[in-house]
């Protein structure tokens, strides 16, 4: 309930910024104010910060170990 | 080269910087391939990019400034070669109409019957392929944003920095960026739902 109040909806703008600790501390009292009694917003930063973890973890591939010998060998030999 | 008798000191100098770039440069390979991997197509083109980068950076290590942030200076290398390469040639597609808000994706996710009540577990209905592809589909613009940033690591002004456009810019196509991401996730959830 109460999502299309302002408080919702501005704590939807500054989900975001929040999560990458760009907010003035006003803001950011603000924001946890705001969270601290709303759950429905509360669920959704939780997603999102789950979410922001699990793609990088999903997009993150080794690189091979081929690649790591071809760099190592483009040194400049000294001579 | 027409240097008159360099000295012995200044020689052995030269090859030592030269040596610990070099060193140093290599052990950051695993993050400047991560960011790569992403900013390019395909794999076979991150494989590309980092080994001309890796040629252009040996190269030109004088360039590069003692104490200030090589990952940063060689994923610079990269996304200039990157763009030299032509792939800049994609138009940003219109924007509009896109992310109706930030919180589509939750919704569109748990709307379903037997969606997991706890939001950590909400994240595990999207697959390694679904978020793959969707960061694939991402315009390379806001693409670029969100692999240094979000998966790379870099602040805003690293990668306002690397990418040669404002931090406003970079704050702007993340959002933008993250938000058409979630749109392409809801998208792929939706299609394997139909």
């Amino acid at each position: 309930m109460g999502h299309h109040d302002d408080p919702c909806a501005h704590c939807e703008e500054m989900m975001q910024p929040y999560l990458d600790h760009i907010l003035s501390e006003e803001e950011m009292r603000e924001a946890e104010h705001h969270l601290d009694e709303c759950e429905w917003c509360r669920k959704r930063y939780r997603f999102e910060q789950s979410l922001r973890v699990y793609v990088r973890t999903a997009v993150s591939e080794p690189m091979p170990a081929e690649l790591k010998k071809k760099l190592a060998a483009l040194r400049i030999p000294l001579n | 080269m027409a240097e008159a008798q360099p000295d012995a000191t200044r020689i052995a100098a030269d090859a030592r910087d030269r040596i610990r770039f070099e060193e140093e440069a290599l052990g950051l390979s695993d993050q400047v391939y991560r960011v790569a991997r992403h900013l390019a197509g395909s794999r076979e083109e991150a494989d590309d990019l980092v080994q001309e980068t890796y040629t252009r950076a040996f190269r030109s290590w004088r360039s590069y400034t003692p104490g200030t942030n090589l990952r940063a200076w060689l994923l610079r290398i990269l996304t200039n070669l990157n763009i030299d390469r032509g792939r800049r040639a994609q138009r940003t597609p219109p924007m509009q109409g896109l992310e109706a808000n930030d919180y589509f994706l939750y919704d569109r996710l748990t709307e379903s019957d037997g969606a997991p009540s706890d939001e950590e577990r909400v994240v595990e209905r999207l697959s390694q392929d679904d978020i793959v592809a969707a960061l694939a589909s991402v315009p390379h613009d806001f693409r670029d944003v969100i692999v240094l940033v979000d998966i790379g690591d870099f602040s805003y002004q690293d990668a306002a920095q690397i990418l040669d456009i404002p931090i406003g810019t970079v704050m702007s196509r993340l959002h933008r960026g993250r938000r058409v991401l979630k749109r392409e996730l809801a998208e792929s959830v939706l299609e394997e739902g139909s």
